[in-house]
């Protein structure tokens, strides 16, 4: 009889400690959910700057990565999380970064010298020389020749001064 | 940013002709543009344009690097002013001169080597390299 009792108390006691770890499946749950993922995340630069939501056990990611790789991987890292019911990726890709034009880092080589000089060579009354990574032009000049010579210029993606280059009267 | 406004209208204009791929970036001083316009007409007038919004281009805070768009084949106009143009075995000027085209030639364009030298043929079978400031896409 005492042994029946105890039996007893002890499935109750089981019942409730069952009834307890279900619990557990709300916001607790969700919360270690949510730490697990954000761990994931922080160990890629790409996906550090995701955002993490968890509710019953459904994750929501948000954010903008650089790449749809990036964004498939922050879906992958999430997913074989443990628990994780689902994902939802609100992921944004950020839209690739303009084009810059090429001259912004050329450099006055020789190559672009040499590209200078064959320009110059049929324009008189102008001299130039190479300061640096400018072209510094001195002369008097006709509007058409300057035309040429700016046009030349910006051919051979050589920065220039222009500021001694005056106007043939 | 200052710069881009000062130029906003020549970049307006160069996007409602249809320059492709066009890039603009700022950098110490100087407004950097690219692209390819579709026509020598496009490209005077934009050249035209950075002349009236910088009066004869004084400023050198424009680096105006469009080119004109021309394909393989296509036919060139030679725009010396009175001379006529050296084709060079080599792109350069110290390249040995292999033949010469006439002012107003028309020649045919084999590649562009670069934006200063383009290969070219002549209708005379001559072929070398001229300087591409005085080729003007028809």
């Amino acid at each position: 009889m005492k042994l029946k009792k105890i039996l007893r108390a002890a499935l109750f006691i089981a019942a409730v400690s069952v009834a307890a770890v279900s619990c557990k499946s709300g916001e607790k749950k969700d919360a270690e959910i949510k730490a697990a993922v954000e761990e994931k995340m922080k160990a890629s630069p790409d996906m550090a700057g995701v955002a993490v939501a968890v509710k019953d056990a459904v994750v929501t990611l948000t954010g903008e990565v650089k790449d749809a790789a990036t964004k498939t991987a922050t879906e992958t890292a999430a997913s074989s999380t443990t628990d994780v019911k689902s994902v939802t990726n609100n992921c944004t890709v950020a839209p690739p970064p303009p084009p810059v034009p090429a001259s912004v880092t050329t450099m006055l080589d020789d190559a672009t010298q040499q590209k200078v000089k064959d320009g110059m060579k049929d324009i008189k009354g102008v001299t130039y020389e190479f300061v640096g990574e400018k072209v510094v032009l001195t002369g008097e000049v006709t509007k058409a020749d300057r035309m040429k010579i700016m046009q030349m210029l910006a051919a051979a993606k050589a920065k220039s001064d222009v500021s001694k280059l005056m106007d043939k009267k | 940013m200052a710069l881009q406004d000062k130029y906003a209208e020549l970049i307006s204009t160069a996007t409602t002709m249809g320059v492709a791929n066009i890039a603009v970036a700022e950098k110490d001083g100087v407004l950097h543009v690219s692209g390819t316009a579709n026509s020598t007409a496009d490209y005077d007038s934009l050249w035209a344009l950075y002349n009236k919004i910088d009066p004869d281009m004084a400023s050198g805070d424009l680096m105006m690097n469009i080119d004109i768009k021309a394909d393989a084949g296509a036919q060139l106009k030679v725009t010396t002013d009175s001379t006529n143009l050296n084709i060079r075995k080599t792109p350069t000027t110290d390249g040995e001169i292999v033949g010469k085209a006439a002012h107003e030639e028309v020649v045919t364009l084999v590649e562009k080597t670069d934006d200063s030298w383009w290969k070219i043929k002549t209708k005379d079978g001559e072929e070398g390299y001229a300087y591409a400031q005085y080729l003007s896409p028809m």
